[in-house]
């Protein structure tokens, strides 16, 4: 009951200030309108140099998106409907055949199962654990920050560095994994962890979760921090034990910073290179190749950058289209002004 | 106030501004450019340890002493490291003034896309001497690459591993091979190592097969036509699948790669963790690198030819390699014409011979190779009837990279002899 109460305001202060935004289609406040527009007319001159203003400022900004992001953009689709070895003129038009290749090619759809698997892998195991140890390092201890930052360190060293350090770790009969679990009495699988097709993949889940699991944590911290202490006492006063208080109070507050981690870890994994290509560099057997793995050994290794456009562009609106539809289904009810989401509850209540 | 602040944005202005073009400008500016009368060559390599990079670095001293106003700019990098680089710099055609050509399928492609400079007539004289050697650098009777060493694969060796598992004699049949991996496993000691992370590596084994197993001709008609259909190639995959059925590699090898590390396959031979490996001429020079005292395995280094497989069409002395070659960009100054002539000199060879940095192809050269394996080895090539290049070098890298992807996958025992065939004529046909 209280925390939804307190939502409720600080969303109803929000949602008032979302309205002063001029809304030309709304029909609802046409004199508002009207006076807004004639300010606007009044102040004309002042505006365009305001604009000119921003536009110089931002130009910088926009010069570099533009030749970083959409250009690179437009050259891939424009790579994609031609049959080019990387070098010398573009003369070899093919249409979408490009496409037709990528999606027929096995390696390929495997390479989006793969993906889907650590989109799917990297939640369940990275949710739960992040989850926990944020909520054991958020109460009050001796050496919290030295542990904060233990777990931090991962996240903090370089993709590659882990990788090659991970890699060094899981070698077959000489590396430190083996060698520990071999004193246990366990013998380590006779291709090693990363050189089993079976295993590979799930070797790479877990190290990536080694590695991304700081960031997961320290984004929960920082949500919990935004939960206000009042509703804790509150609660303690009601007789609320500790489950009780993270089930009920801090899991649903911390639900913005939950969704918006999930989108990062969703992005990450779908664009998932670095860690693939040090460790296995796809294989063994393509076990691990990932859709931006394929991509790059199309191009950079077998020199078919025809087809390697066309996998980017298709891994690109892949990407484009999850992340659009998370925005609209999980994170939309973060930031709409909310009397649609409060008013069953009231009906309820 | 107001003119104050409109000069204070116009300064504003101006600074971005030419912050902007600054940047352009420096962007688009040719490396050849001289500003005092000086030349720059950039010359890449892949000596990138001990002693053969400190070589180089004194041959370009040298030329730099006795070509006035040349100025030369080396870079040494890893092997892989050069050949991705090598790629983004033909996309982007900023290439490195002199470079290495590795022949067959890809230098056709470079040469294609104009990139890379006829030296037929620059370079003349050095042709007559190279003879024969230059054979796979050459497009439509014109030379665009000298070639500065040129070797056969075949299996390095461990001497005294070989000896203390009893094995006395180099094998010289596929059978032979058999035994000595099964006598080899009984003594307690890992066969052979494979870099099958890196796929070439595996394939080297395909690829060698298919020349013992196809004949002379057969192999020319399949480069020139792009056509697996012969039988041949599909006993080639057989004849790997029973030597990778006996288990011979090293453990983790679908994970190994070729020779990055003391855990490559190169690393573990020159370490002592394996008994052979199936390599070209360069395994001497990678395995001086990858040990401690710069040795490799020293005196402890053997090379036998790849074996003969009953029944098989190949001649058992033709032998299956590749070479390194210099290539002038097409935009190149006439100095780095001048530098890659020097480098196949007498005097520069006689010291890339002397510190095994592989076989040299001046004749004059040839008696300073000290390594008595490397000696072994270049006494094989230079009696061999005929020698294939490389697969995937030959056929280019889209048809390679296919090939070598489904060896690498009959490697981990998810593919078959006949996928290789299959995999390598789909990807050939996308070519034709």
């Amino acid at each position: 009951m209280i925390p939804t109460v307190a939502q409720e305001v600080s969303f109803v202060s929000s949602s008032r200030t979302d309205d002063a935004d001029p809304n030309p289609v709304s029909v609802t406040q046409p004199t508002r309108i009207k006076s807004v527009k004639a300010k606007e007319r009044r102040r004309k001159p002042a505006d365009k140099r305001k604009n000119l203003e921003i536009l110089f400022f931002i130009s910088p900004a926009l010069i570099l998106i533009a030749v970083f992001m959409l250009l690179p953009i437009i050259q891939a689709v424009r790579f994609s409907v031609y049959n080019w070895k990387g070098f010398g003129p573009l003369v070899d038009f093919v249409g979408l055949k490009n496409y037709a290749r990528v999606l027929q090619n096995e390696v390929f759809t495997d390479a989006m199962i793969h993906n889907l698997i650590i989109i799917g892998g990297s939640i369940a195991l990275q949710l739960p654990i992040g989850l926990g140890i944020a909520l054991l390092l958020n109460r009050k201890m001796k050496i919290q920050s030295l542990l904060r930052t233990i777990i931090f360190v991962p996240y903090v060293l370089s993709e590659v560095i882990a990788g090659v350090i991970w890699f060094q770790l899981l070698q077959p009969q000489y590396g430190v994994v083996d060698t520990i679990i071999s004193k246990l009495g366990i013998q380590g699988p006779a291709q090693g962890w990363l050189g089993t097709p079976e295993l590979a993949l799930w070797t790479v889940l877990a190290v990536l979760t080694w590695k991304y699991l700081g960031l997961a944590v320290i984004l929960f911290l920082a949500g919990l921090q935004g939960v206000p202490s009042e509703l804790y006492e509150a609660a303690q006063i009601d007789g609320a034990s500790w489950w009780q208080i993270q089930r009920k109070i801090t899991i649903p507050l911390l639900g913005p910073t939950l969704r918006t981690w999930g989108f990062l870890s969703m992005i990450g994994s779908l664009q998932l290179f670095d860690m693939v290509w040090i460790l296995t560099g796809g294989g063994p057997a393509n076990s691990t190749t990932t859709m931006a793995s394929f991509l790059v050994s199309e191009g950079t290794k077998r020199q078919n950058f025809g087809v390697a456009a066309a996998a980017s562009v298709i891994l690109f609106v892949v990407a484009l289209i999850l992340a659009v539809s998370y925005q609209q289904f999980v994170l939309k009810r973060d930031s709409q002004p909310d009397d649609e989401r409060t008013k069953p509850k009231k009906v309820k209540a | 106030m107001l003119s104050k602040s409109r000069t204070a944005k116009m300064l504003a202005l101006a600074a971005t501004g030419s912050l902007l073009f600054s940047g352009c400008a420096s962007g688009s500016d040719t490396p050849e450019a001289s500003t005092n009368g000086t030349t720059t060559i950039t010359w890449w390599h892949n000596s990138n340890n001990g002693e053969g990079k400190a070589y180089y670095e004194k041959v370009a001293k040298d030329f730099e002493a006795t070509h006035q106003g040349v100025d030369i700019e080396v870079n040494a990098m890893q092997h892989e490291d050069m050949l991705t680089k090598l790629d983004a710099a033909f996309q982007s055609g900023d290439t490195p003034d002199v470079y290495m050509e590795r022949g067959g399928g890809e230098l056709a492609a470079h040469v294609e896309a104009g990139l890379t400079k006829d030296l037929s007539e620059q370079a003349s004289e050095e042709l007559k001497f190279l003879g024969d050697t230059a054979g796979g650098w050459q497009i439509d009777g014109k030379t665009y690459a000298l070639p500065y060493s040129l070797g056969a694969a075949g299996f390095w060796y461990n001497k005294a591993l070989f000896k203390k598992a009893g094995v006395d004699k180099a094998p010289e049949t596929w059978q032979d091979l058999l035994d000595a991996s099964d006598k080899l496993k009984k003594a307690g000691i890992t066969p052979i190592s494979v870099g099958a992370g890196d796929k070439w590596p595996a394939a080297h084994y395909w690829y060698y097969a298919a020349v013992r197993e196809c004949a002379q001709q057969t192999l020319a008609d399949s480069v020139t036509n792009m056509d697996f259909s012969d039988q041949c190639f599909v006993k080639a995959g057989e004849d790997v699948d029973q030597l990778i059925k006996t288990e011979p590699f090293n453990p983790g090898f679908l994970s190994t790669p070729a020779q990055s590390g003391p855990t490559s396959a190169s690393g573990l031979l020159a370490t002592g963790k394996v008994a052979m490996e199936l390599a070209g001429h360069w395994e001497p020079g990678v395995m001086q690198g990858l040990t401690e005292d710069g040795k490799g395995l020293g005196k402890n280094t053997g090379w036998f030819s790849f074996p003969a497989i009953e029944g098989g069409q190949g001649d058992p002395k033709a032998q299956l390699g590749g070479g390194d070659a210099w290539a002038v960009a097409q935009d190149a100054p006439d100095e780095a014409v001048e530098f890659a002539k020097y480098m196949v000199s007498e005097k520069v060879q006689k010291g890339f011979a002397e510190l095994d940095m592989g076989l040299p192809t001046n004749p004059k050269a040839k008696d300073s190779v000290a390594d008595p394996a490397l000696v072994s080895m270049m006494d094989v090539r230079d009696k061999a009837p005929y020698f294939q290049l490389y697969f995937d070098t030959a056929f280019g890298a889209s048809v390679g990279g296919a090939m070598n992807d489904q060896i690498a996958l009959l490697f981990a025992g998810k593919s078959d002899a006949q996928k290789i065939v299959d995999a390598s004529q789909d990807a050939a046909d996308l070519e034709k």
